[in-house]
């Protein structure tokens, strides 16, 4: 028979391996050499100890699971998977599982605080926990300086270690502007998603695209040059200096020296100078951003790239409103007429957009949302309108 | 029992004969978490814990079992076994009994269970013929060494942080440098106590 013979081969086999000798097998730990190894009983041995070893620690680990199972709530792994994990510690919790904790068995924790995930993990927390969430704005890191190395003056030559928080201690830092960045990068090391890197003038440049608003930045920086805002305002002051005007002026170029023309010009009233520095209140700023064309020191930084020029659609009635509020006149023509706006003096501020009635004027960077504030009003008047109707036809049927 | 011996193995093992610095065992997790000071004080402990216990376990299984039956050729394998299962354990015990001590350790036990420097402890003690007590006394050493090696390490990286490192030596080349005079250094207590 076939089978039978193979059984032979191997009872074959396995005697001559065991005339082999061998010296060495399992030496060691008062094991003693010997001459021959009895191959079958080894094996023998060796699987009923591996079987034996295997169930007792499967089944030591099968007890200990069930034992000590902890309960958890199972919101809490599904509120983690959908967090940003980095780790950066803007929600106020030193790591992202205690936060998803926290935030499914506390209900006075907010659901926004992952500020890395941004508004979907917010939304896709919100639905686990079953919490109200708020709206939240986009923020961004905005740094508060302008001063690079060729702009400012050093009271002395720093040649500590390369770091802020160690200049800082060296008598304040070697800035002459106590208020300006020192330009020695701490807060591009300690942001975690890589959003800031030095610029040739050793000031941080923040990256809107990776910046997620985290605020560990904000937390490195010693002289506090960096705030987190919203994304959406544009036109800063980008300076913090308190200063009096000639003596932020001897220290750097492009300081706010109090001057008072941004007050002046601006159509908002949102301006305001204390402790000699301007501030722009963000609530009032419509980010028109007429004072970065009239600062004399070019201290207020216009965040918006390029911008695009308005131009008058048909919808136009020629109210003239548009030459009226155009504060470098660029706007033009006669009542009842089309009205045209010079391509060369537009500075793209959107203010005719937002005040013209019948929205005509688009192109301008606030375009969609005056046409969105436009649709509401539009939508809010049809129904009072139809409710009115309604009123009237009820008493009269 | 012989103290005497027992900490003269605490020692050798410690500084002598230190896993890292003498043995290059356990690199990988002596560059991998020694940027932090944090992170290498609780590597270190959580490292010395599962030393001891898997030192003491396997132990136990190789003298009463092991060696009785002839299989002491299966030490690898088996040693590797009992410390995934005690490690596998002590982390369902440990998420159970204390949450707090589970966040701070938790993550560097998984991290463990197939460590060098773990599986060399029970296998040295095997082929050097330890009794239980000289075991653990040499598990105690190296987890104590190997914690010295990561604190030293994690405190003079933590000051290269600032250093001005000349470009191409930033990162793991410098810590490589750092790590070999470290070596150089822990040599000068060869010759300390002579077993």
């Amino acid at each position: 028979m076939f089978d039978s013979n193979i059984a032979n081969n191997i009872v074959d086999l396995i005697q001559y391996i065991n005339k082999i000798p061998l010296p060495m097998l399992g030496v060691g730990g008062g094991v003693e050499v010997r001459e021959t190894v009895d191959l079958v009983e080894l094996l023998k041995f060796t699987g009923a100890f591996l079987l034996g070893i295997s169930a007792i620690f499967g089944m030591g680990l099968a007890f200990a699971a069930k034992k000590f199972s902890v309960k958890e709530d199972p919101r809490v792994d599904q509120v983690s998977d959908v967090l940003a994990h980095a780790h950066c510690g803007a929600c106020g919790f030193p790591g992202c599982r205690q936060y998803a904790e926290q935030v499914v068995l506390n209900p006075d924790v907010k659901p926004t605080l992952c500020t890395p995930g941004g508004a979907a993990t917010a939304e896709a927390v919100a639905r686990i926990t079953g919490k109200v969430m708020e709206q939240t704005e986009p923020k961004i890191a905005r740094v508060f300086c302008q001063g690079g190395c060729s702009k400012s003056s050093r009271r002395f030559k720093y040649e500590g270690v390369k770091e802020c928080r160690a200049a800082i201690i060296a008598s304040g830092g070697d800035k002459a502007c106590i208020y300006g960045c020192l330009g020695y990068g701490s807060c591009s090391k300690a942001c975690p998603f890589d959003a800031i890197t030095m610029s040739e003038e050793n000031l941080p440049v923040i990256d809107p695209v990776k910046c997620t608003a985290c605020g560990v930045c904000a937390q490195t920086c010693p002289i506090n040059v960096i705030e987190i805002l919203p994304t959406a305002k544009e036109v800063l002051v980008s300076c913090h200096s308190k200063d009096k005007g000639p003596v932020a002026k001897k220290h750097c170029q492009t300081a706010c020296i109090a001057c008072g023309i941004c007050v002046k010009v601006c159509p908002y009233n949102a301006p305001k100078i204390e402790n000699f520095l301007s501030t722009i209140d963000l609530d009032k700023c419509k980010v028109c951003g007429l004072c970065t064309k009239k600062c004399p020191t070019n201290a207020i930084l216009d965040y918006i790239p390029k911008r695009p020029k308005a131009f008058v659609t048909d919808k136009c009635i020629g109210c003239h409103m548009c030459a009226k509020v155009c504060p470098v006149n660029a706007a033009s023509g006669e009542l009842k007429k089309l009205h045209v706006i010079d391509q060369e003096k537009c500075i793209g501020c959107g203010i005719c957009a937002s005040k013209c009635p019948k929205v005509a004027i688009t192109g301008t960077f606030n375009y969609p949302e005056v046409l969105k504030v436009y649709e509401e009003k539009k939508a809010a008047r049809a129904k009072a309108k139809e409710e009115a109707k309604a009123k009237e036809e009820t008493p009269s049927s | 029992m012989d103290f005497t011996k027992l900490f003269e193995l605490v020692v050798s093992s410690a500084l002598i004969n230190n896993f890292v610095f003498t043995m290059f065992l356990g690199l990988c997790i002596f560059f991998g978490v020694s940027k932090k000071m944090e992170t290498a004080v609780g590597m270190s402990i959580t490292f010395l814990m599962v030393m001891v216990v898997s030192a003491a376990l396997s132990w136990v299984v190789y003298q009463f079992i092991m060696v009785p039956l002839d299989l002491t050729f299966l030490k690898i394998i088996i040693f590797i076994g009992v410390v995934a299962a005690f490690v596998q354990s002590a982390d369902t015990i440990m998420k159970k009994v204390s949450p707090s001590l589970y966040y701070k350790l938790g993550v560097y036990l998984a991290l463990i269970t197939t460590n060098c420097i773990i599986i060399a402890v029970p296998l040295k003690n095997a082929g050097e013929h330890y009794n239980f007590f000289e075991s653990i006394a040499f598990a105690l050493g190296s987890g104590i060494g190997f914690g010295l090696a990561l604190i030293i390490m994690a405190s003079i990286r933590e000051k290269l942080e600032v250093a001005d490192v000349p470009a191409p030596f930033r990162g793991l080349p410098i810590s490589f440098i750092i790590a070999g005079l470290i070596a150089l250094a822990f040599t000068g207590f060869s010759g300390l106590i002579t077993l």
